[in-house]
């Protein structure tokens, strides 16, 4: 009777929770003091040993031999012509020459590099599996530690050696030498000091200030309050990296110092109905339902750019964290914590719109003394 | 019996023939270096085969086309942040004001001849290394290869892959593209999450304010020198490991815990493995010809008030990015101090936790397990559930993370909005790595049991047999001798047992509390496992077998290959 579950013994021990699983061993479970030994019912299978070799046909066959010598060969050689090829497309292929859609020098070279190597390898891989001696050989291991004796006469020598050097016996000496090297840290860690200024409070401000105008950041036209539509957003920047001062050629912001003052001083503009507002405060430091926020999400810093004109929600594209506008951008969704930064808005004699002061809050990802004065 | 044995170090006699073209130059390297004792044994050095060893192979192989391709790209790539206007032959961006890394990188991509080629073939070799040292990573876990003595090979292979990591991000942060810029953008704010010193830290890495000027040419040291030379160090020292501890292998009929089973490394796997460099090497400059990567073109020059929608890290990241994501908004102020778990928890502490975790697993495995002893067989997954169990929910808690890392997209694409997606995700990733542990231990435990059954009754036919006396019993098919073997040439386990809590002499010995803790993972490591048949188990099986031998099956000679209609094994 061969059937599942009909046979008595085996298979109904572990039905039961592990603890009981030992019954399936016939034997007494030896305990040695600390483990239970459950090795106790031995192998039931015999080592049968390795395999006879099966020869592969080409082992036998001459012709197969012969055949396969060729195949590979013809690997060899069509390799080497394709080699030639990527030289003649290095210089035959103009690099604006398009195929496919795509470089036609990209594509000829690199098919053809590819296709070289790779017959190269399946060619080598061929010849071991059917030309080269196939027969599996026995190598034993060795433990991987040293031999006892080898151990003995290395301590013995590191002894003999710490012995002689006094190490151990001149605490002075030992003491002074340590020391010594001990302090050497600190020339590692002083030296690297001028890898950067220390912070201040540079993480605090940024370039607004009152009367900075806002600007539309690709045009670097100042935004007059009639220019920005209900529910529309405009990306800005301070008016200061576009303007040329007199007798100046450049704006004051170039360069990498304009990327600096970018990274924590764009904002967007956007306009509500004065209703829509639910923040009175938020609504007092804007100008007819215009308000400005800071771009830069105080999560960790990425542009946050993806505006729910429905909800009001400003929603950054890297970690999704959602910001109502129309609460003082306060944080309603996402790993963010602080609310995104608002800039107080105002009106210049142009009728233009200005910052009354720099952000109030800290802009960007926190830090840990963002709250220390 | 054809094979040949050998055994370590007894090669044959010299006798007095010449030996050929060789013997000559091999006489001058020898006599200045005298490397013929070294080569004498490991010339002919055997190696194991398994298509899983050859997932390391990739890894190593990929390193060096790494080093190839990245060769061919320093000699043009220049990394300064200066800026200058573009006046390169890609229109879309001709009189744009860039850094030099930037427009080098697009003079590479559209100037250089082979040059677009070349760091294609690069970042796929870099997105080729890291899956494979991660794979390679999980069958080393799975199989246990990692236990005594191979202990410290694992810490090293950790370092390669944290070091990867970090090698991968800094290598695509250096285009100074759009893309990358966002990438540091966030790198930086991880930096200043970090507690009392983050701001400092951040400071001094980027010599100021981000993004700054020094970044770009510090990480290029970095990416080019520093970090591929640790690399290198750690894969010859991992290397050399391995040929010192020799390759584990898989048991079967005559490969056991003190000998290994396979081909010389001359020739065959000089063949083979120098043979799988090439194809490992052709398909990636034929990804690199026809599989498009990091189009830094299209993304133009880094402005920190600029993102594209959808901006996804390389891969290897995307987990960390994940993270990010779903972890809910905790941050404290304590005494002055901000600390913002929202960032540091998910973006520092969490790699520090895996790989601590995975760091530890082998010694905690062999305090809990007690075994001290070297392993040099392979286990089959199913013979460790508790371990294989432990793998799969880390595989799911990692692959939960990758999606989470993906939220964005998979909402636009399903069509889900994505608060539901992460707030099911931040359930999601603590339910489903336990209920991935209950499920796969159970699975293993099932296959271990199917294991013994093969063992005891043979492999099932699916034919139903019907006696005289009219009772209905299903034809088996014997396994081979070779097969039982297989099946059961595992150990079984030791559960650690409390000591009596009196000594012989009648002295109180109590149980300490680590005693006791111990004794209980012992016991959930291993009281489930279905242990191999016994002899005795065997001997019951087989006797019985006989009664109603005339439906027992001829045994196979070869393996099991199933049945043909007629109920009889098939053959080839």
């Amino acid at each position: 009777m061969t059937t599942h579950g009909s046979h008595p013994a085996g298979s109904e021990g572990d039905e039961h929770d592990g603890r009981d699983s030992t019954a399936n061993v016939p034997a007494k479970p030896r305990h040695t003091g600390e483990r239970v030994v459950l090795r106790t019912g031995g192998d039931p299978v015999a080592d049968p040993g390795l395999g006879e070799h099966e020869p592969r046909p080409t082992d036998v066959d001459p012709a197969a031999e012969k055949r396969a010598e060729r195949q590979i060969s013809l690997l060899f050689a069509t390799s080497a012509l394709l080699t030639l090829a990527f030289c003649v497309a290095y210089f035959a292929i103009p690099r604006d020459a398009v195929l496919f859609g795509t470089s036609a020098l990209n594509l000829a070279l690199g098919v053809s590099l590819g296709l070289a190597l790779l017959l190269i390898g399946i060619g080598a891989i061929q010849w071991a599996k059917t030309l080269m001696d196939d027969h599996e050989m026995v190598e034993m291991r060795h433990g991987s530690a040293s031999s006892e004796e080898d151990k003995a006469e290395a301590l013995a020598a590191f002894e003999q050696g710490a012995e002689e050097s006094g190490f151990g016996r001149r605490s002075m000496l030992r003491g002074t030498l340590l020391t010594s090297l001990g302090v050497l840290g600190l020339p590692a860690v002083v030296l690297m000091a001028d890898l950067g200024p220390l912070p201040g409070n540079a993480p605090r401000t940024t370039v607004w200030a009152k009367g900075v105008r806002v600007v539309n950041d690709i045009t670097g036209e100042p935004l007059r309050p009639d220019a920005i539509q209900l529910g529309q957003l405009v990306n800005g920047q301070p008016g200061v990296f576009y303007e040329i001062a007199e007798g100046e050629e450049h704006p004051e912001y170039e360069g990498t110092e304009l990327l600096n003052a970018k990274a924590k001083a764009s904002v967007v503009v956007v306009r509500m109905l004065p209703d829509e507002i639910t923040n009175a405060g938020s609504a007092a430091k804007g100008v007819d339902g215009i308000l400005c926020f800071s771009k830069i999400c105080p999560h960790l810093g990425c542009p946050i750019s993806l505006w729910e004109q429905q909800t009001k929600n400003l929603i950054c594209p890297c970690h999704q964290s959602t910001f109502d506008l129309a609460d003082g951008g306060r944080v309603v969704f996402g790993p963010a914590k602080r609310a995104v930064p608002q800039l107080e808005l105002g009106l210049d004699d142009g009728g233009y719109l200005i910052a009354m002061s720099d952000f109030t809050e800290p802009v960007g990802p926190s830090f840990p003394e963002m709250y220390q004065d | 019996m054809s094979t040949r044995i050998e055994t370590d170090g007894s090669s044959p006699t010299p006798s007095k023939k010449s030996y050929g073209p060789a013997a000559g130059p091999t006489k001058w390297i020898d006599d200045r270096i005298g490397l013929a004792g070294l080569a004498k044994k490991q010339m002919r050095k055997v190696f194991p085969e398994h298509w899983s060893f050859m997932l390391g192979e990739i890894a190593l192989y990929s390193f060096v086309i790494l080093l190839l391709s990245g060769v061919f790209l320093s000699f043009w790539y220049d990394p300064s942040m200066t800026e200058l206007e573009y006046e390169g032959s890609y229109a879309m961006w001709r009189g744009v004001e860039m850094s030099t890394a930037y427009a080098s990188t697009l003079d590479l991509s559209f100037e250089v001849r082979g040059g677009l080629l070349m760091r294609q073939i690069h970042h796929w070799a870099a997105t080729l290394f890291l899956a494979a040292m991660l794979v390679h990573m999980l069958r080393v876990f799975f199989t246990g290869a990692y236990r005594k003595p191979r202990e410290t090979n694992w810490l090293i292979g950790l370092a390669l892959l944290q070091l990867g990591i970090v090698e991968g991000f800094a290598g695509y942060s250096l285009p100074d593209d759009l893309l990358s810029g966002t990438g540091l953008r966030i790198a930086e704010g991880l930096m200043r999450s970090i507690p009392v010193v983050g701001t400092y830290i951040s400071f001094f890495v980027f010599g100021g304010e981000f993004p700054g000027n020094d970044f770009i040419p510090r990480i290029y040291i970095a990416h080019v020198l520093l970090i591929p030379g640790i690399l290198l160090a750690l894969i010859t020292f991992h290397m050399l490991l391995l040929v010192y501890n020799k390759h584990t292998q898989w048991p079967g009929p005559g490969r056991t815990n003190n000998n290994v089973v396979g081909y010389p490394l001359m020739p065959v796997y000089m063949a083979k493995a120098g043979g799988f460099f090439f194809v490992v090497f052709g398909v990636t400059v034929l990804m690199g010809a026809l599989f498009q990567i990091n189009p830094v073109w299209v993304f133009g020059p880094y402005d920190p008030s600029k993102v594209t929608a959808g901006s996804q890290p390389d891969w290897y990241m995307g987990w960390l990015d994940g993270a990010l994501r779903i972890m809910p908004a905790w941050e404290f102020t304590v005494l002055g101090q901000t600390l913002s778990m929202n960032v540091f928890l998910p973006g520092v502490a969490l790699m520090g936790l895996l790989f601590g975790v995975l760091g530890a697993y082998p010694f905690v495995e062999q305090w809990v397990t007690g075994d001290k002893r070297a392993h040099h067989l392979l286990q089959r997954p199913r013979n460790a559930p508790t371990r294989t169990a432990f793998g799969a929910a880390g595989i799911t808690a990692y692959g939960l993370l990758w999606i989470s890392g993906g939220n964005d997209i998979i909402a636009t694409h399903l069509n889900v909005d994505f608060y539901t997606i992460t707030r099911s995700l931040r359930i999601l990733i603590f339910v489903a790595p336990v209920v991935a542990f209950i499920v796969t231990k159970r699975i293993c435990i099932g296959l271990q049991r199917q294991s013994s059954e093969t063992v005891l009754h043979g492999h099932e036919s699916g034919i139903i047999m019907r006696s005289a006396d009219g009772a209905y019993s299903e034809r088996h098919v014997p396994v081979s001798a070779e097969e039982a073997y297989t099946l059961t040439a595992h150990e079984r386990p030791d559960v650690a047992a409390l000591p009596a809590e009196r000594d012989e002499n009648g002295v109180a010995a109590p149980h300490s509390g680590v005693q006791r803790v111990r004794a209980r993972l012992s016991r959930f490591w291993y009281a489930d496992d279905r242990q191999k048949p016994t002899v005795a188990e065997l001997e019951e099986a087989n006797s019985h077998g006989h009664d109603d031998s005339a439906t027992e099956l001829e045994a196979a000679d070869d393996e099991f290959q199933g049945v043909n209609e007629l109920g009889l094994p098939r053959r080839h």
